[in-house]
């Protein structure tokens, strides 16, 4: 852990993990803005996350790029970097970095739980695991998603003049409720959100079962009842919404365990969906990655903190600057 | 229970009113014995005598670790939600319907209480698990009124709510003969009215700039306002009791009117605290409420008497379909005929004009009454809020300007948000706390707020945040009593954020001697 400070900056190498500045080399681990920013040297990333990159902010966002495939090796003097499947979003990876022995993994954003949309987690044995705690209380118990999903599909059933306009976030979410969806045998064209079109493309590209989709536009407000809508949450408070037939607002989040926290948002369908691991998964990954040195960025890191010293573990939560709790997803 | 559950969650979560009027008219189409459970619940007349939320902290330590459970219950805001997500077993059994899962519950033995409800949580799902917790902790709060229920029934049977109000308070679970009536088997009800509590009628705020201009200074007379708690008295030759609003019998609590009062009559006024008639201010009163008995020390140090404002049955007779005008005169008569030191009547205000009406508003009696009530004069007795009849006018709050000290999460709507501040004045280099308020700010200066705090927490303790002393609060309250239970002496009666003082600098805000100074503490 000596190499690595509460920045997740390698000083003796000049290497960032995730940065939120402009720097010189920038280790992503995945395409959500809170991680990928604008402005590196040096980008060294999946070739999927390279891609996302320069769909979000253009070809030219960093000076130089360098795409990895999981398992691949690249050292910069002593030290060893491989990206490992994350199961977050396409592309998303976990970081191991090996110097002298010492395996130390930051995992990114992760899910433990299948998913089409993208590679499957993998635990990576560690003697030092910095790992997210989005979910880390005992109250997150992620359900099945494809039941989730069943009441989604049953709403829409039920009420035919209403259109559903789901929040999911832009990259990642988004295709994953739509990948869901398809899963389940729903097979009506999904409307979309204009910022999520290019984004829906790749996938498509990438080979990724998301089904038919149409950008939203300005049609009869009788053409939408009965269909589905994916917007950013970002869209649904907006006036954006109001154009559709008596929308049933609808939230794909992790977030939605909670009920005063669906409330809160005017949520009327909250589908607990997340592509961040739950409480379980949490102790889980940290009990198989056999580390004893456990370290808990952005998120509910008390709890996890607690939990990992009653363990014997050496705990302690990292404040990474630039990212508040509760606002990631 | 599984449709009930879902009903509860979806009421929670739909904004709209009709929306919730026709999820609870798909409910209650049929009538059975899990509706009258249902109908129990909604208006809150179902209790479970030995699980409160003691007894559910109890159950769920003994399967989550303490400290995990705190995490998760600080974070969450309600215990029920809480509890039914952290519950470790998520084995389903069979669903039990509502009828059959409440009547096992009240068949467990005390001695048995914490193996049989715990293994009742384990066998729920999620949601039906947060609904049994709901019901046995009582008060839902799902945006769900008892008045709403009773809309949606009666609108599905073609009743008019009134009729359904005015019998409400004389039928009891299971309600076999509303049920009935309902269905058009059998006739109305039949209640006897003298025994029972009658709805209070309850006043709108008034809008200064619309309704005085609209309405007409002379077909209305004035009351002071004051600060006790709101009764029904019932008084006849066999018994008396005193309800409160909700229709709580609270008559063991003062037995002093119970024991003097006499007459025949239904009376409507204020319980206040003092002496020959002049009210002590709420804190005094305070000191007699939510007792199920009360010592003759109490008694004595508190005197308790009730300020009559109307009257709505005089010798049997029912004066709710008359003026209130006439309703006063036979409010008198009562008077004199029953003259006791425990009942006095409120007095009448008389003004022709509104503006005349603001100086008795604002200043009378050493602040102890909170404003004026302002009535129409041929005002019916109506039951519940009904807009039109009767208005309440607050006098101006204090306000005083002081120091963001601490913060914690809240509860219910604002679970999540730090939404509970305390704050304070100087005491020479050092700032010590004068209250804590939770309302009164916009949703925007709670985001402000929320976003300040989390950016800006000097020190934790447990679930409250220590924050950099930068945000000046202006604090609105209605009084200020001295206290020997704060360390700052002084307690504040419903203070709430005003807003925000972004303009002043910190050393500006008074000290506690000033403070006590300004509103006249000693």
């Amino acid at each position: 852990m000596d190499f690595i400070n509460h920045q997740l900056f390698i000083k003796d190498i000049n290497v960032h993990i995730d940065p939120i500045l402009p720097k010189k080399t920038a280790i992503i681990t995945h395409g959500h803005a809170d991680h990928a920013r604008f402005g590196h040297d040096h980008v060294i990333a999946t070739k999927q996350t390279i891609d996302i990159m320069k769909i979000r902010y253009g070809d030219k966002c960093a000076k130089k790029f360098t795409p990895l495939r999981y398992g691949q090796k690249y050292s910069i003097k002593n030290y060893d970097f491989t990206l490992h499947p994350a199961g977050h979003i396409l592309g998303s990876s976990q970081v191991l970095i090996e110097k002298n022995n010492h395996r130390l993994v930051i995992t990114g954003d992760y899910k433990v739980g299948k998913d089409e949309t993208c590679k499957n987690f993998k635990v990576v044995k560690c003697d030092t695991l910095i790992t997210e705690a989005t979910f880390g209380l005992p109250i997150f118990q992620h359900p099945d998603p494809k039941d989730e999903i069943q009441k989604l599909i049953r709403s829409v059933k039920i009420n035919k003049n209403n259109c559903h306009i789901v929040g999911a976030y832009a990259l990642g979410k988004a295709q994953r409720v739509m990948n869901l969806l398809r899963q389940q045998k729903y097979n009506e064209k999904i409307y979309i959100h204009g910022s999520l079109e290019k984004l829906c493309q790749y996938y498509s590209k990438e080979k990724i079962n998301i089904g038919k989709f149409e950008k939203v536009s300005s049609k009869d407000k009788s053409f939408y009842e009965g269909k589905i809508i994916i917007a950013p949450p970002s869209a649904l408070k907006d006036r954006w919404s109001r154009r559709f037939p008596n929308p049933i607002i609808c939230m794909a989040s992790g977030w939605m365990t909670v009920k005063q926290r669906a409330k809160q948002q005017g949520i009327e369908l909250p589908l607990v969906i997340s592509d961040h691991s739950d409480w379980n998964e949490l102790l889980d990954t940290i009990k198989k990655s056999k580390a004893k040195n456990i370290l808990i960025t952005h998120g509910q890191e008390d709890a996890l903190v607690y939990y990992c010293k009653k363990q014997n573990l050496v705990s302690k939560p990292l404040s990474i600057q630039g990212r508040s709790d509760e606002e990631i997803e | 229970m599984k449709k009930f559950s879902s009903l509860l969650h979806n009421l929670i979560l739909t904004p709209s009113r009709n929306t919730k009027i026709k999820l609870l008219q798909d409910y209650f189409k049929i009538l059975d014995i899990n509706r009258s459970y249902a109908l129990a619940i909604l208006s809150d007349q179902l209790s479970f005598q030995f699980i409160k939320a003691s007894k559910l902290r109890e159950l769920v330590y003994e399967k989550v670790d303490q400290h995990l459970f705190d995490y998760s219950y600080d974070y969450v805001g309600d215990l029920a939600e809480t509890i039914s997500l952290i519950w470790p077993t998520k084995k389903k059994g069979k669903s039990q319907n509502l009828s059959t899962l409440i009547e096992n519950i009240k068949k467990i033995k005390k001695s048995e209480i914490n193996t049989e409800f715990s293994k009742i949580l384990s066998e729920l799902s999620n949601n039906e698990r947060w609904t049994l917790i709901k019901i046995c902790t009582g008060g839902l709060r799902i945006g769900v009124s008892e008045r709403l229920v009773k809309t949606a029934i009666a609108d599905l049977y073609n009743k008019s709510i009134n009729e359904i109000e005015e019998i409400w308070h004389g039928l009891e679970f299971p309600y076999e003969n509303l049920f009935q009536w309902l269905k058009n088997e059998t006739s109305k009800p039949k209640i006897d009215f003298k025994k029972l509590f009658h709805p209070m009628m309850l006043a709108n705020p008034i809008d200064e700039e619309k309704d005085f201009k609209r309405l007409d200074a002379n077909e209305f007379q004035a009351e002071y306002k004051w600060d006790g708690i709101r009764v029904q008295l019932m008084v006849s030759s066999k018994s008396v009791s005193l309800y409160s609003r909700t229709g709580d019998n609270i008559s063991s609590a003062f037995p002093e009117i119970i024991e003097t009062t006499k007459g025949d009559a239904v009376i409507d006024g204020e319980l206040l605290v003092g002496i020959n008639f002049k009210p002590s201010g709420f804190n005094d009163l305070q000191q007699r409420l939510n007792r199920k008995k009360v010592t003759k020390d109490l008694q004595k140090k508190f005197p308790v008497f009730i300020r009559a404002y109307d009257v709505l049955f005089y010798k049997g007779k029912d004066l709710r379909k008359l003026s209130l005008v006439e309703r006063r005169k036979y409010l008198e008569k009562f008077q004199k005929e029953n003259t006791t030191n425990q009942i006095d009547l409120s007095l009448i205000i008389n003004f022709s004009t509104w503006k005349e009406l603001t100086k008795y508003k604002n200043n009378f009696h050493d602040d102890l009454n909170e404003g004026v009530m302002i009535k129409l004069k041929n005002s019916e007795y109506l039951p519940g809020r009904k807009k039109g009849y009767w208005y309440k006018w607050k006098k101006n709050p204090k306000l005083v300007d002081a120091i963001l000290m601490y913060a914690q999460r809240g509860h219910g709507k604002r679970s999540s948000y730090y939404s509970d501040f305390t704050f304070g004045v100087w005491k020479e280099n050092e700032l010590v706390p004068i209250g804590k308020a939770y309302s009164g700010y916009t949703d925007k200066e709670l985001l402000v707020l929320d976003k300040f705090i989390r950016n800006n927490t000097t020190n934790k303790f447990g679930p409250v945040r220590e924050v950099k002393k930068e945000i000046i609060l202006e604090v609105a309250f209605d009084d200020v009593f001295p206290s020997t239970r704060h360390k700052s002496g002084v307690a504040m009666r419903f203070p709430r954020i005003h807003r925000i003082r972004w303009d002043k600098p910190i050393n500006e805000v008074l000290s506690i001697k000033e403070f006590k100074k300004e509103f006249k503490i000693d």
